[in-house]
């Protein structure tokens, strides 16, 4: 018997899951020599025909990140379900649907009119904008179509299991990859990561008061943020209570508030909803019983963009999954 | 809306406005038929997700009832009600679903007719709104 049969494939996501693979380091030779790499088109010249002419189950493990939003994707992404035993939805936006499924705010043609018309730096006159088909001089040029609605990998085809993070974070990945070798896989649909919120590995979470509440609420950029405090107690919006722990605490130790990539924990069905409960139950907790109803809704205004700062990674992946024309 | 009739889902806490409904009830106040009353222990049990899910599930407008402020029989689980009810509203506006298709009202065990009445103008908000049309999984989009 072979090595085992990787793929990688990389659909609506920024790259950043491609880069974590090398983020390995030296880890990624032993990768190599106990894998055969079948299909990774940022690294490697294998084609689409490649993976075309290969049985069913040919592929062991088919590790696609990145959202979709083209019919070029889902084709790929069925292509690659076919082919392979396991499917790994690898990154926030395959698991939730991540940066790219913001656009769920809006619909095509919002998008394409903002990005091919309206941004200040575009000069389109003629108002030109991709089409599926387009007839010149007697060729017929073809484009995937770009989809209204950006869905997860696992509103697409079945997904065996998940490893969150923007991108995974390394140690994460090798885990995975082990246990996937070993053959000592979890229950499928499993998220290959840590089931606790991050405020339990938080290095904050000392510091955070036994009673939290909220006075007001900051933005990073509107204040200097103590690197040592919780910044909930600092009024700043964090999401660790509601988002899974196993990023290393990245963005907490750049002195920056947890976003939420790495996604809710099993626990949870809507991260969103979630991040509401327990922001609205902190939020100027202390004067509860004094407050006006108009003191407390600008208190509430005072988060600019709630659905965008909950949602930011899981908008596909909520309950809603878009914006309702 | 010709022959619209609003589903309401009622979350209603069961120290006050469930006790507020079931009075309606045994005083044969005429009420509204249009909706479903699902009692938990206090509002500030009802998760947004609830709300969420009440509304994927078919609610044209979802009703949480509690306590009046200062009266909350957990002592202060309403006012939670009361800011995640405000949150909520401008997430789900953001998300293109009318705020007033959410609503907050504090009726005490004796306010039968404030049930009622609750009731009735919530009915009439929603026959001008219109049906909401949410089903799971509608995504709007042309995919697949």
């Amino acid at each position: 018997m072979g090595k085992p049969k990787f793929a990688f494939y990389w659909c609506a996501s920024c790259g950043g899951c491609e880069e974590t693979v090398l983020d390995l380091n030296e880890k990624i030779l032993e990768v190599v020599d106990k894998v055969d790499i079948v299909f990774w088109p940022v690294a490697l010249d294998f084609k689409r025909k490649d993976i075309e002419v290969m049985k069913e189950g040919e592929i062991d493990v088919a590790f696609i990140n990145g959202a979709i939003r083209t019919s070029e994707q889902e084709e790929m992404a069925k292509l690659l379900r076919e082919k392979a035993k396991l499917v790994v939805a690898f990154g926030a936006c395959a698991q939730l649907g991540g940066i790219p499924g913001l656009a769920n705010f809006w619909v095509r043609s919002d998008i394409f009119d903002r990005i091919y018309k309206k941004v200040p730096t575009v000069a389109n006159p003629e108002g030109v904008v991709p089409q599926q088909v387009v007839e010149m001089d007697g060729y017929k040029l073809t484009l995937p179509e770009f989809y209204d609605t950006v869905k997860t990998l696992d509103q697409t085809i079945p997904v065996d299991y998940y490893l969150p993070g923007c991108p995974p974070p390394p140690d994460l990945i090798m885990n995975a990859i082990e246990t996937i070798l070993k053959g000592e896989l979890p229950e499928k649909g499993t998220v290959l990561a840590p089931d606790k919120a991050l405020c339990d590995t938080c290095p904050r979470n000392e510091t955070k008061p036994e009673k939290l509440s909220i006075k007001d609420i900051k933005r990073p950029h509107e204040v200097i943020i103590d690197p040592e405090k919780c910044f909930l107690a600092q009024g700043i919006i964090c999401l660790g209570p509601v988002t899974r722990s196993g990023c290393g605490e990245r963005c907490i130790n750049a002195n920056m508030p947890c976003r939420g990539c790495m996604g809710p924990t099993s626990e949870v069905r809507d991260q969103g909803a979630k991040a509401v409960s327990f922001i609205a139950s902190i939020l100027g907790v202390e004067d509860e019983e004094k407050l006006s109803e108009e003191e407390v809704q600008k208190l509430i205004d005072k988060i600019v963009d709630p659905a965008g700062t909950f949602y930011r990674f899981s908008l596909p992946a909520s309950l809603l999954r878009r914006r309702r024309k | 809306m010709e022959g619209f009739e609003p589903k309401i889902v009622a979350f209603c806490c069961k120290w006050c406005s469930y006790a507020a409904a079931d009075l309606a009830g045994t005083s044969r106040l005429k009420i509204k038929p249009n909706f479903v009353v699902i009692r938990t222990m206090c509002s500030s049990r009802v998760d947004p997700e609830f709300i969420l899910q009440a509304f994927l599930n078919g609610a044209d407008g979802v009703l949480v009832a509690g306590c009046h402020p200062g009266d909350c029989h957990y002592v202060n689980g309403n006012y939670k009600t009361l800011r995640r009810v405000m949150l909520l509203k401008k997430v789900l506006e953001q998300l293109g679903i009318d705020p007033r298709r959410l609503r907050l009202e504090w009726i005490a065990a004796s306010e039968s007719r404030k049930f009622v009445v609750t009731i009735r103008k919530f009915v009439d908000e929603l026959k001008q709104l219109g049906p909401l049309r949410l089903e799971a999984g509608d995504d709007n989009g042309s995919n697949g």
